[in-house]
């Protein structure tokens, strides 16, 4: 029988009662009186000299209170980046300058030169037509290879050349991979486009400032993953106010996708405004601005080499990759290519030997930072292309390639050669389970009913691996974050016995007031509707790190089982004293304490009235109230890992890909809600088969996004997608943190590109088209090319 | 300025609006309504979905001036007065058809288009319909399920093809 | 978006003279008008509301002649067309989703006259008549190139008369993204002959694939064509697709609307 409650049931979201209802609390939702409206004026062109701008004629308009340019933040910081990575001869990053607005130069389309506050957003809007500004436009460098070419134009011109880094990983094995390459046995080259993408939450950022003059306190309120990692980079870094002068609230967040991570210059300008203006500044994004605005994805481009010897094992890896930046470092960017990329390069494999090397790179575009994933999708891309293209010149079998060089149960903890170390998996089951569950073994009868059909049928299989819980502060230190990535929860149990959570993580879709709610009411017994989860708000919840990289259970759970944990430990101390018995031998279940091997009990509810009503109460012993906190820093990353299979038919007439049916086998260890995780993998999955198959962000030479709205910018449809089978009962469980819990945010993103890919190859060799890659999207214009040349 | 006058929600509301005021904005910012969503700017997504005299449109693709007089009905007058869910709403709970909910307000008022027009719809059917309703969480799978079950249909025995 | 006045006439005449007026534009159902409103790409000074208008709303059968008021919208073009001309139901079925069918109107279609809308490749291939407050303008003499039209400023589609074919379908490759034609082809078979109207692939707009139109006179039937290449030099190159795919999918369209058609 499945749970009805606590760790392991398909609790039904409470969140969504007010979602349904129109009753959410979104950003934009929020209306403060006397409140202005802000409009950007962004750059146009991709890259320019600002020689003037004048916006006397803006300021005399209606309605309008200020124009703001770069001279009005003469004192502020720039927009920090928290990730300082170190190249391979030991010499840190170059590292921009990234204004609030355009200091001098603007640097991509997009890029905020001055901005309009008014009394209405139209009046902001109107005034923002009249503020001539006058730039000489700049050759724009877009291509990330003629970027770092020699005398190329620069995009910082206090840098040396538009090369961020590059990084070498594991430099010590640079030589004996190349060793290992040129006396394989057998190596195969694959070349390919890891696609630009934009995230597309559906709600568009919004950032509201306020300001109280009185007690010189700012409030921002922003559709932020982290508010108090916002707090942190804008207070600390930027505006130079205080953490106890300013407040963030992250309130209801329509989706995040990692495009909500990051600390933008929109909330430094409205809190700033707001303080200047004296009044409430207002910034609602429209999609067409998001498009330009908020940071983009992936963008990387890769030759792979993969050496087997004689019996097909693996010898070594060996990767050259182009990471996009863009114009400005965003908050994690660097740390993407490098960290969550090249530690990945093992995938499931016993490769002994990897070296990654990664050229990050500027150009005139809009910044590039973490999108669901990051890092993680775009090494499993590469591995399990490769592989199966190993596969096919071998004339093997890939499922049968990749089982013999999987990591083996009895090998964990698994030490591998790019610096982590896999707990626990089991990659033959999982992958068992997708075969399985997909019914490979009947594909050929299915191939053949296609084919009666006149369409193209393929099949594709993935297997990954992925490190999430992020992350360990302590070796994320020596990598170079500038920042800890604990978690922090306060649990505050109420005098009634009620209980309120306030945890660091946020939830933007997740169902976190769900999920946390089953865990604490399971481990101490009280019914979960006593149990409040509070979150988004940094003055309400000491401290967060916020959720991002599949983090939130396994760290921010985690520290609320540290916390919950401390409560129980007092509260047994309380019971001990009301049942006059020995602490030890106090037991909790189903919120009533009892005395081991008596009939002794007291219930939840009078051990913390007794806590807030001490007359009969060990005051000497303990303090009143039960209210306890726990910071949780992870010793390890967690490693979800996974078999994908889908199925694909091709038009041979118009190049178009049906995708049939989509199978993930995930291990996620122990699982707190099944339904969740269900969404959660359905989630990524979309997001996957988006990328492989119809999402592509495109600049032109200029520097113009060509696809800069959803009318070029293909977001999937309820028609694009096939019902998908998602199982996650293969569980080998996190060794590392209290739930055992791995984490389930990110998979889908990541195993399921290379699974189409593959699929779509598979159909077309099988038709006899010896094609042996197609860049994503795999658009039918594209697969159509590929078939005819 | 002109005085807008619509039947929202079965009672009569006025408001204030220009000619360029859309009625996502006049709903929004006149009235207070913000269970409606603006998710795009060129009439793709679909989280302002509302109907107008019983037809589902983009409330952000007409101008409130033209809904002067027009019943009205957005998310906010689905559920019974005293907040019980209606069959679609308890169905994407049941289901688990959102996640962030910010599409969710669209979603439910173009599933109830659907089902009023076609009341036992197909899995295609449903997913077609969906074709001007964009969700970027859930993979729209939940949401299949969430309408067929609405619609009194056995959702269980859909599986992938 | 910039401020306009708004009026709604209730008859044709009102709305011919308030469409006189410096700066006037016609608003039917807004669904393309709007979003370039939005990005401030048109700035009319009035906005003339179609959607009251007397007498332009409506689908009727007469003769072998189906009539579509100018304001119609494309869901009850989907709906009330279906008997008497399902080709051109099914189409207006396939514009945009069922919100935008919801307000889009003929007229709104016709005068916008898009490059990758639907609606030209039915009237063009039906060989339709466009009648307007002034006159009466075959459907071969309309389209004048991308967003261009024969209508003058005040001119206001009232109705359009389709004659029905004994057979005709409308096949249409998905522009992912936007949900236009991509490339949509409707291929009308008359008792004097048989018109292919081609959308979504030309600089040029709309425009009738005569080659085709020669081929499948003389045989109505989807090898008649195998054949035949249309050339891609004048054809619409972007992210979705280049013109030798566009090209190629003309004539993949054109067969399938024949052998749909039967």
């Amino acid at each position: 029988m499945p749970k009805d409650s606590g760790i392991g049931a398909s609790t039904k979201r409470r969140e969504d009662v007010r979602f349904l209802t129109g009753t959410g609390n979104y950003t934009d939702d929020i209306n403060i009186n006397g409140q202005t409206y802000a409009w950007f004026i962004r750059s146009d062109v991709a890259h320019g000299t600002i020689n003037s701008i004048d916006a006397s004629a803006a300021e005399a308009m209606d309605g309008v209170l200020k124009v703001f340019t770069s001279a009005d933040f003469a004192e502020a910081g720039g927009i920090p980046c928290g990730w300082q990575v170190t190249d391979r001869h030991g010499d840190p990053m170059q590292e921009p300058k990234h204004p609030i607005l355009a200091e001098g130069k603007v640097r991509h389309v997009g890029d905020p030169i001055a901005v309009v506050v008014a009394e209405t957003p139209e009046q902001a809007r109107d005034a923002a037509e009249a503020v001539e500004i006058d730039i000489d436009e700049l050759e724009a460098v877009i291509d990330m290879k003629a970027a770092v070419a020699e005398g190329a134009t620069k995009v910082h011109d206090d840098l040396t050349s538009n090369l961020c880094y590059d990084w070498g990983f594991v430099e010590e094995n640079r030589e004996a991979v190349d060793e290992a390459i040129k006396s394989a046995a057998h190596v195969t080259t694959l070349e390919l486009v890891n696609n630009r993408l934009i995230a597309n939450p559906m709600e568009p950022r919004v950032a509201v400032g306020d300001y109280n003059r009185a007690g010189d306190e700012h409030t921002l309120y922003t559709t932020s993953q982290n508010p108090h990692v916002i707090r942190l980079l804008m207070g600390a870094f930027v505006l130079s106010i205080p953490e106890h002068k300013l407040r963030v609230v992250a309130p209801d967040v329509g989706g995040g996708f990692g495009a909500k991570i990051y600390h933008y210059a929109e909330e430094a300008f409205v809190t700033f405004a707001a303080k200047v203006l004296n009044r409430p500044v207002k910034w609602t994004c429209s999609r067409s601005e998001a498009f330009i605005s908020d940071a983009h994805g992936r963008d990387h481009v890769t030759k792979i080499e993969l050496a087997m010897d004689e019996n097909h094992k693996f010898t070594a890896v060996r990767t050259d990759t182009y990471a996009n930046m863009g114009a400005y470092l965003s908050t994690f960017a660097p740390s993407v290519p490098t960290w969550l990329h090249g530690t990945l390069m093992a995938g499931n494999y016993t490769t002994p030997l990897i070296y990654v090397n990664v050229k990050a790179v500027f150009t005139n575009t809009v910044p590039v930072d973490a999108y669901r994933g990051a890092g993680r999708p775009e090494a499993t891309f590469q591995l399990e292309r490769v592989i199966d293209k190993a596969a096919r010149e071998l004339g093997l079998d890939p499922v049968e390639l990749r089982r013999k060089n999987f990591i083996q149960p009895d090998q964990f903890p698994y030490d591998t050669p790019v610096a982590v170390s896999y707990d626990t998996g089991n990659y033959d089951a999982t992958m068992d389970k997708a075969l399985e569950v997909s019914d490979y073994a009947g594909f050929e009868a299915r191939r053949a009913e296609s084919e009666g059909r006149g369409k193209l049928r393929g099949i594709g299989i993935a297997h990954y691996i992925e490190a999430c819980g992020i992350a360990p502060s302590n070796l994320v230190g020596q990598l170079g974050a500038r920042a800890g990535l604990y978690e922090s929860a306060t649990v505050r149990v109420n005098a009634t016995g009620s209980i309120s959570v306030f945890t660091g993580s946020h939830s933007h879709g997740q169902g976190h007031e769900t999920t946390f709610a089953q865990v604490v009411s399971e481990m101490i017994g009280v019914d979960a509707s006593q149990i409040d989860i509070v979150h988004g708000d940094t003055s309400k919840v000491p401290m967060g790190m916020g959720t991002y990289g599949s983090r939130s259970i396994a760290v921010g759970g985690s520290a609320m089982v540290r916390a919950t944990e401390k409560i129980i430990n007092k509260a047994k101390k309380i019971a001990s004293h009301l049942m006059e018995a020995s602490e030890a031998d106090i037991e909790l279940k189903d919120g009533q304490f009892s005395v081991a091997g008596t009939d002794k009990s007291v219930a939840w509810a009078d051990v913390t009235l007794a806590a807030y009503v001490p007359h009969n109460y060990p005051l000497e012993e303990i303090e009143p109230g039960l209210e306890e906190s726990a910071f949780y820093d992870p010793a390890n990353f967690t490693y979800p890992s996974g078999a994908y299979i889908c199925e694909v038919e091709v038009d041979p007439e118009t190049g178009e890909v049906d995708m049939l049916n989509f199978t993930a086998a995930d291990d996620f260890g122990n699982v707190i809600n099944p339904m969740i995780v269900e969404g959660q993998v359905h989630g990524g999955l979309a997001q996957g088969i988006g990328q492989a198959m119809m999402e592509s962000c495109v600049y032109d030479e200029d520097g113009q996004l060509l696809s800069g709205s959803f009318m070029d910018y293909t977001m999937p449809r309820a028609d694009d997608m096939p019902m998908m089978n998602v199982d996650h009962s293969c569980q080998t469980p996190c060794t590392h943190n209290p739930l055992g819990v791995k984490g389930c945010g990110e998979a889908g993103a990541i195993g399921s590109p290379p699974a189409v890919v593959n699929a779509v190859i598979d159909a077309l060799h099988r038709a006899g088209h010896k094609v042996e890659h197609i860049d994503m999207p795999v658009s039918p214009a594209r697969v159509w090319k590929a078939m005819h040349g | 300025m002109t005085k807008v006058t619509m039947t929202i929600n079965g009672k009569p509301r006025s408001g204030n609006a220009e000619g360029r005021t859309l009625l996502s904005s006049f709903l929004r910012d006149e009235l207070g309504l913000t269970g409606t969503h603006v998710g795009c700017d060129t009439s793709q997504c679909g989280a302002c979905v509302v109907h107008v005299d019983g037809k589902a449109v983009k409330s952000c693709t007409m101008f409130a001036l033209e809904a002067d007089g027009a019943q009205v009905d957005t998310i906010e007058g689905q559920a019974d007065a005293d907040g019980t869910l209606n069959v679609i709403q308890q169905a994407f709970q049941d289901y688990h058809g959102l996640q962030c909910g910010f599409c969710t307000p669209g979603m439910v008022m173009s599933a109830a288009a659907l089902l009023k027009e076609n009341p036992k719809p197909t899995e295609a059917e449903i997913r077609h319909y969906l074709e001007g309703n964009i969700c970027r969480c859930t993979g729209y799978h939940n949401i299949v399920r969430a309408i067929l079950a609405a619609s009194g249909q056995d959702v269980p025995a859909v599986a992938a093809e | 978006m910039y401020n306009f006045e708004f009026v709604k006439p209730s008859t044709v005449e009102e709305a011919s003279a308030a469409l006189q007026g410096e700066g006037a534009q016609a608003l039917g159902g807004g669904q393309t008008l709007l979003p370039t409103m939005k990005q401030r790409l048109a700035s009319p000074d009035t906005l003339v509301s179609l959607t009251g208008v007397d007498g332009m709303v409506g689908v009727s059968t007469s003769g072998g002649t189906v009539t579509v008021g100018g304001a119609t919208t494309h869901a009850q073009v989907a709906a009330e067309a279906a008997s008497a001309y399902p080709a051109l139901a099914a189409l207006a079925g396939q514009i945009g989703d069922p919100a935008v069918r919801n307000r889009g109107t003929i007229g709104g279609s016709l005068a916008n006259n898009d490059p990758a809308a639907c609606y030209p490749s039915a009237t063009l291939g039906s060989g339709a008549s466009i009648s307007t407050n002034k006159r009466n303008i075959a459907a071969d003499d309309y389209f004048q190139g991308m967003f261009e039209t024969a209508l003058d400023e005040d001119e206001i589609i009232t109705s359009v008369s389709f004659p029905v074919p004994e057979a005709a379908s409308y096949q249409k490759f998905l522009q992912p993204a936007s949900r236009f034609a991509l490339t949509g082809v409707f291929v009308a078979k008359f008792p004097g002959g048989v018109r292919v109207a081609v959308t979504g692939a030309s600089n040029n707009g709309v425009f009738r694939w005569t080659e085709a139109e020669e081929a499948l006179s003389k045989e109505f039937r989807a090898d008649a064509l195998m054949d035949l290449r249309i050339n891609h030099l004048n054809m619409i190159s972007d992210l979705h697709g280049s013109q030798e795919y566009r090209a190629h999918l003309v004539g993949v369209m054109t067969r399938r609307a024949v052998n749909a058609a039967g």
